[in-house]
């Protein structure tokens, strides 16, 4: 088990500077003057020139490679043009909001999507079963962004249910953080009406957001439960006269959800991405509205910071599904 | 199948020549008879087959059917704009008076030739970058599946973004993005199934026959990874679509004049609640579009590999 995390523990550091080198690439070596795209748009040539030499950008690549590497391990991210404002300063304020949003996604999509697909097992070949292969199948289909619009239109604004957008009501003040979770803060706090007001406001989106993630879990967990139904011990199980709830619940369930568990993790990295859109739509102050305000602005370093935070949780996400899996399942242990 | 054939004309010399063209494929076309009937067995690829091809005739015949075909870039009608749908305006008008059915259907051409571009191009980086990696194996192999590991270690999207920042926007800037990081699904996908070919008793038997490594890779790894590639390509389709469609619809893709649909949504989003057909319908067109990709994918899988088959 040791020489297991210690060989996760030297991968993931080899997949980090995979990703700074990465997105050394995407910033120095692109096409068209890196330093032009630092300046801005609206830069003259003096004001370039000037950026040029400020970020080293007329040396070698390899030290550019260094200072940059170096630069990014201290926390300087670089300075937003737009906002004048230091990339990792505000990255640590927008971060939370992505984090919060996520967590809620992926607790909709387990606690919808496992039932549902067990339901769908149960029901093998019968209309329910057909009606949730139509829905689980559309989920993966849909445009997030379009969707998202869609559920404004119909649950804010022909029947006002919920906020249009945002993270709390305008004239609402964000309580004194203490896991910069708003949701999490405001219950920790005792605000009451402000849990409520930020709950609501985390529906469409988080909805938005955990559907093509709970149609994959249902895929999922109806397939494994179909192929673990099957199987002599549950067989058994029935013979020796257990409860169906018992069966499905404790032995059936059980083992189905280790490759439910994988599909879980996959999802949760890939709702990392789907911020991008989610945000855009819900106006969530997250990474994710960031990073897309960053390239609307052209204004480059936001960018940069955003993939490389984003990155860097998806990595890690996928080490925790690899570790979890590690402890499970021995066998995966030897195998890497 | 043609590695069986080849391995047998050496061992028998039974000249095959001497066979009429249906005799001599016999097996191949007993092979797509059974492809035919187990995909027509499959109600929902079916469904995914119909809903494919209407996309691809709208894409090529479109241009002789739309009701309005001016209205597709410049044509201004500001009597008739944000009109609801009606006999004459299937999805209603958009904010200049465009026929919001002629720019859907006409946006499917853009679409196709988008998501075409962007497989293709991460088919043709992918794959020979995966056969080279599982063949050759050693350092190579260890270079390429690690700079696919880091590609495929940060959401796509987030990297098409950064990408398209580093261009500007734009769709050629968005196509090439998504290509860019599209391709390492291929590496990883041909690299596991070229190892596990390599040490194939019929691969063996060339090998020791004399073929030289193009020859095996061309004549027997290449083909048998056919299946899994065109059912992934046929699913990334859809998922190219998709991420087109979010890229557009993010100002970052086709810019409004285009008749893209994600950049179309965008445009429609400010005339939300009261005129929601201009929003509504070009989302759907994504959807049913996607679907058809996605059932498509899902049924060919049923088909090619055995081992899925329900």
């Amino acid at each position: 088990m040791t020489r297991f995390l210690a060989k996760r523990g030297i991968l993931i550091g080899v997949m980090l500077l995979g990703l700074l080198t990465l997105t050394f690439f995407i910033s120095h070596v692109a096409p068209g003057d890196p330093a032009h795209l630092r300046a801005g748009p609206d830069a003259t040539p003096e004001m370039v020139e000037v950026i040029r030499v400020k970020y080293g950008l007329d040396k070698p690549l390899m030290t550019q490679f260094y200072v940059y590497l170096k630069g990014m391990l201290v926390g300087d991210w670089g300075e937003s043009i737009h906002s004048s404002r230091k990339v990792w300063d505000e990255l640590v304020i927008y971060f939370p909001n992505t984090a919060e949003l996520v967590i809620f996604s992926i607790l909709i999509a387990i606690v919808l999507g496992v039932p549902i697909g067990v339901l769908a097992a149960v029901n093998q070949n019968t209309a329910i079963d057909h009606f949730l292969r139509v829905l689980s199948i559309s989920g993966v289909a849909l445009p997030m962004f379009w969707l998202g619009l869609m559920l404004q239109l119909f649950f804010a604004l022909k029947h006002p249910l919920f906020p249009l957008n945002g993270q709390l009501h305008v004239l609402l003040d964000p309580p004194d953080p203490i896991t910069h979770l708003i949701l999490v803060d405001s219950l920790l706090r005792g605000q009451w009406s402000l849990f409520i007001n930020a709950a609501q406001h985390m529906v469409l989106p988080a909805l938005t957001l955990s559907v093509p993630g709970m149609a994959s879990i249902i895929r999922v967990n109806r397939a494994e439960m179909l192929e673990t139904l099957n199987k002599d011990y549950i067989v058994n199980a029935r013979a020796q006269g257990l409860s169906a709830f018992r069966i499905i619940g404790m032995y059936a369930l059980r083992n189905a959800m280790l490759a439910t568990m994988a599909m879980i993790g996959l999802r949760f990295g890939w709702m990392l991405g789907g911020t991008v859109m989610v945000e855009t739509v819900f106006d969530w102050p997250g990474v994710g509205l960031y990073a897309v305000n960053g390239a609307i602005n052209n204004d480059f370093a936001p960018i940069i910071g955003s993939t490389i935070v984003l990155g860097f949780f998806f990595m890690l996400t996928n080490l925790v599904i690899d570790i979890i899996y590690g402890v499970l399942d021995p066998r995966v242990r030897t195998q890497i | 199948m043609q590695q069986t054939i080849d391995t047998a004309r050496v061992a028998t010399g039974f000249e095959l020549e001497s066979l009429s063209w249906r005799e001599r494929h016999q097996s191949t076309i007993r092979m797509w008879r059974l492809y035919a009937r187990t995909l027509s067995r499959n109600t929902s690829a079916m469904l995914g087959v119909g809903l494919v091809l209407v996309f691809f005739l709208a894409a090529v015949l479109g241009p002789w059917f739309v009701p309005y075909p001016e209205d597709i870039t410049g044509a201004v009608n500001l009597d008739i704009k944000l009109q609801p749908p009606s006999v004459e305006h299937w999805f209603g008008t958009d904010e200049v008076g465009r026929d919001v059915f002629s720019r859907v259907v006409i946006g499917t051409q853009l679409t196709l030739k988008i998501a075409l571009i962007i497989v293709g191009v991460a088919t043709l980086i992918g794959v020979p970058l995966g056969i080279i990696a599982g063949y050759v194996g050693g350092v190579v192999q260890e270079v390429i599946m690690r700079v696919t590991d880091v590609f495929l270690g940060v959401p796509g999207l987030i990297l098409a973004i950064a990408i398209v920042g580093a261009l500007g926007p734009g769709i050629v800037n968005a196509m090439l993005a998504l290509s860019l990081v599209w391709w390492p699904g291929y590496v990883r996908l041909v690299q596991a199934k070229t190892l596990s070919l390599k040490n194939e008793n019929f691969v063996e038997a060339a090998r020791s026959l004399g073929a030289g490594p193009l020859r095996i890779v061309f004549v027997h790894i290449l083909p048998n990874c056919t299946s899994p590639i065109i059912v992934k390509a046929s699913m990334d389709m859809g998922m190219a679509i998709l991420g087109a469609a979010a890229l557009g619809f993010l100002g970052l893709g086709a810019q409004p004049p285009e008749p893209e649909w994600g950049a179309m949504i965008s445009n429609a989003r400010k005339y939300m609640p009261d005129w929601w057909w201009y929003s509504f319908f070009p989302g759907m067109a994504i959807f049913i579009t996607v679907l058809g990709f996605n059932l498509l994918g899902d049924g060919l899988r049923d088909v090619l590999d055995p081992s899925h088959r329900e």
